[in-house]
């Protein structure tokens, strides 16, 4: 299956050949080469896809034996089912839009080549995780787009905070990584194979639901899907990794890299369906950082920051559909989003590029007649954020929220956290749209958007727009969710009204200022409030003090070396008595002479003085 | 003749007079060569003793050290003067404190 290994293989040698022939090639070869290695990429997915949609038959190949040790022999094999397919279109189609994009936002860049060979290498890593058929090669990828991620995010890395940024981001998801390894061990010690659908049946076979394996198991894997899919409490490097360039943020930060974690725990479900309690934690934890997140995106003023911090929020809406078991709702929202998300922050990154990298929202507006193009996707992409009926991501955020209502107990509380989610996410999104593009300008744009911006943001206007008609072959990966076509109608018009609400709201506060919060946002609590949020509930500061001071505490007592401190001062005492010893060697021979009779008289006084 | 014509005390107290001297005088001379006269004192002081010591006892060994010393002090004196002239050329000066490379 030649076909199959070309689709990771050829980004892969793009990067190698960008890097090594960075200084060399020109920008129009390295453009070609970046854009094109995806796009190929892009068209043998398409290809894949359209075969499996025709046959239904699982592909899988093995190119070769990666390790061989004992009974452990991890290879480098693909494994193509519905899912994969999905991530495979995702991950190619909006990364091949979002390269193309770079080619004109990063035009001017005196690093354009080493810019295409990380994102070439990322989109590699990341198809790498999709289609590995064992656990092993996935967190090769894994690590990968770890590793590019940082790559990226400190990619003007001549600023000292951008370093900073991108150090936290790779720091933070190493902590879920680490957890994620020792899942790895455990499963491989437990059940003795990595081939994830073996192990999966071999989980089953050996695996009691609800015993305390599968628990620990899975907890450990959900570890590493919470740092990589920045859930609470991993998600504080998403809002910093912003520092990168726009499209960076796109591809990583909202496409296709913080997805890799729900993927994960899509991918081993049936592990997770044998541990009720960890699928339930993992539903409120998508319910809290739904929520945590929309809070803290209604009090920013960065244009990037706002999206990112919707990001964190809305993948917690794929896990809590994870969670509540509606495994082809989380994978259908996590495809819609990279649709809408990609969209907002390309033209998130077209509005910073025409205004000479200005970010804060506050300094824009105005921008509707001025850039067209941008004002129409982003409403487009704000509209399916906000879950507006009839864009994509109503129905996926719709299917998530009956889910979330058909379970039993707990159901209507998350369901409940779920909607008021919705409707904050409505309000600020809608909030974002209103002051940058309209009220009075503040801030000319000193330049018009190429045919490279605008043609990808185009395409991914009719995604977000109409993507909610895609049908996903998921029908076979995944157990059927329970029926909710039975839910009471009024709970599906509550889900529909939720998001016109916000979208009044925001109207009325941001734009018709018929609602004033001006009192509400003056006063010293509702100030204290936005501030609180701003700083994203204060969380950074609260793992500052908590991990990040006692730990250089440590570093700067251990930079002394206080285990050596015995081993040093006998040294120093050597060193002292020497000193001492060789002060004694003048050289005068005065002085030898002069010593010799003191000691002889001393000599001669001790032993008159024993033979008294 | 036979036994010593002065009191025993008297010849000591002198030897060790003599004796100190030499110390006194290579404790505190910086020349080579008076360093090295202050060294033959010391020796014949203690040769001194020795011969009235035989002396006093009429026994031969006294004057046999006394021998003894003699071709000790000559070797010694010998070998001091050859080094005296090497330092003589090395240093073009007799003081032995300047001659101090050995210092550690």
């Amino acid at each position: 299956m030649n076909s199959l290994s070309l689709i990771p293989a050829l980004p892969l040698v793009s990067a190698v050949l960008l890097m090594i022939g960075s200084a060399r090639l020109s920008k129009r070869v390295v453009a070609i080469f970046g854009v094109g290695s995806v796009g190929l990429s892009a068209l043998i997915v398409a290809s894949v896809a359209q075969d499996f949609l025709t046959t239904g038959e699982v592909q899988t190949a093995t190119l070769w034996a990666w390790i061989s040790v004992a009974n452990f022999t991890p290879g480098i094999a693909f494994y193509i089912d519905g899912l994969t397919v999905v991530m495979m279109s995702v991950i190619t189609g909006v990364g091949f839009l979002i390269h193309l994009y770079s080619v004109e936002f990063m035009e001017s860049d005196e690093s354009f080549a080493r810019y295409f060979s990380y994102m070439n290498l990322f989109v590699a890593a990341m198809l790498l995780l999709v289609m590995a058929d064992n656990l092993l090669l996935l967190y090769l990828g894994w690590e990968g787009v770890g590793v590019c991620s940082y790559l990226l995010v400190g990619f003007w890395y001549r600023d000292p905070n951008n370093g900073a940024a991108a150090r936290k981001a790779f720091v933070v998801t190493r902590i879920g990584d680490t957890a994620m390894a020792l899942g790895l061990f455990l499963l491989f010690t437990e059940l003795g194979t990595l081939q994830i659908q073996p192990l999966m049946a071999a989980a089953n076979v050996q695996w009691s639901g609800g015993g305390t394996l599968p628990v620990l198991a899975t907890a450990l894997l959900l570890g590493g899907a919470v740092g990589k899919s920045a859930q609470l409490p991993l998600h504080t490097w998403l809002p910093d990794a912003m520092a990168g360039p726009t499209p960076v943020s796109a591809l990583i930060h909202a496409a296709t890299m913080v997805t890799a974690g729900v993927y994960l725990i899509a991918r081993t479900h049936e592990l997770f369906l044998l541990a009720p309690a960890t699928m339930q934690a993992i539903a409120w934890l998508g319910v809290a950082t739904v929520l945590l997140a929309a809070f803290a995106a209604l009090a920013q003023n960065d244009i990037k920051r706002i999206l990112a911090y919707s990001t964190i929020s809305q993948i917690g809406y794929m896990f809590l559909a994870l969670g509540v078991g509606a495994f082809s709702a989380g994978i259908f929202h996590l495809m819609t989003h990279a649709f809408f998300k990609a969209l907002l922050f390309l033209g998130a990154g077209a509005v910073i590029h025409c205004l000479h990298h200005e970010h804060n929202i506050f300094k824009m507006g105005g921008l509707r007649t001025r850039l067209p193009v941008v004002f129409a996707s982003f409403l487009i992409g704000s509209a399916a954020l906000a879950a507006l009926p009839f864009t994509s991501g109503f129905y996926s955020k719709d299917s998530i929220l009956l889910a979330a209502w058909a379970l039993p107990d707990i159901g209507p509380i998350l369901w409940a956290g779920g909607l008021l989610g919705a409707l904050i996410t409505a309000i600020y999104s809608f909030r974002l749209v209103f002051i940058v593009f309209f009220g009075e300008a503040n801030t000319e744009p000193d330049k018009q958007v190429g045919w490279k911006i605008a043609v990808p943001l185009m395409v991914l206007c009719v995604l977000a727009a109409f993507g909610g008609w895609i049908g996903q072959p998921l029908s076979e990966v995944f157990p059927a969710t329970a029926d909710f076509h039975n839910v009471a109608h009024s709970v599906e018009y509550i889900g529909i009204a939720i998001p016109l609400i916000g979208l009044l709201i925001a109207y009325l506060v941001f734009l018709g200022g018929q609602l004033s919060v001006s009192k509400l946002t003056d006063s010293s609590l509702g100030k204290a409030l936005q501030n609180f949020w701003r700083d994203g509930w204060r969380l950074d500061a609260l793992y500052h003090n908590l991990l990040v001071r006692p730990f250089t505490g440590l570093a700067r007592l251990c930079r002394n070396e206080p285990v050596d401190i015995f081993y040093n001062s006998i040294v120093s005492f050597l060193r002292w008595s020497h000193r001492g010893l060789v002060s004694l060697q003048t050289g005068e021979l005065r002085w030898y002479a002069t010593t010799m009779v003191f000691g002889l008289l001393l000599l001669v006084a001790i032993m008159l003085r024993n033979a008294s | 003749m036979g036994g010593l014509q002065v009191p025993l005390e008297h010849v000591q107290v002198l030897a060790a007079l003599l004796f100190s001297c030499g110390l006194l005088g290579l404790m505190l001379r910086r020349n080579i060569i008076f360093m090295l006269m202050s060294l033959e004192v010391m020796l014949n002081s203690a040769a001194l003793a020795f011969v009235a010591a035989g002396a006093k006892w009429a026994e031969a060994d006294g004057q046999v050290i006394f021998l003894l010393i003699l071709s000790v002090a000559a070797a010694e004196i010998s070998v001091g003067l050859g080094l005296v002239l090497q330092i003589q050329r090395r240093f073009k000066t007799l003081d032995m404190d300047s001659a101090n490379r050995l210092r550690g």
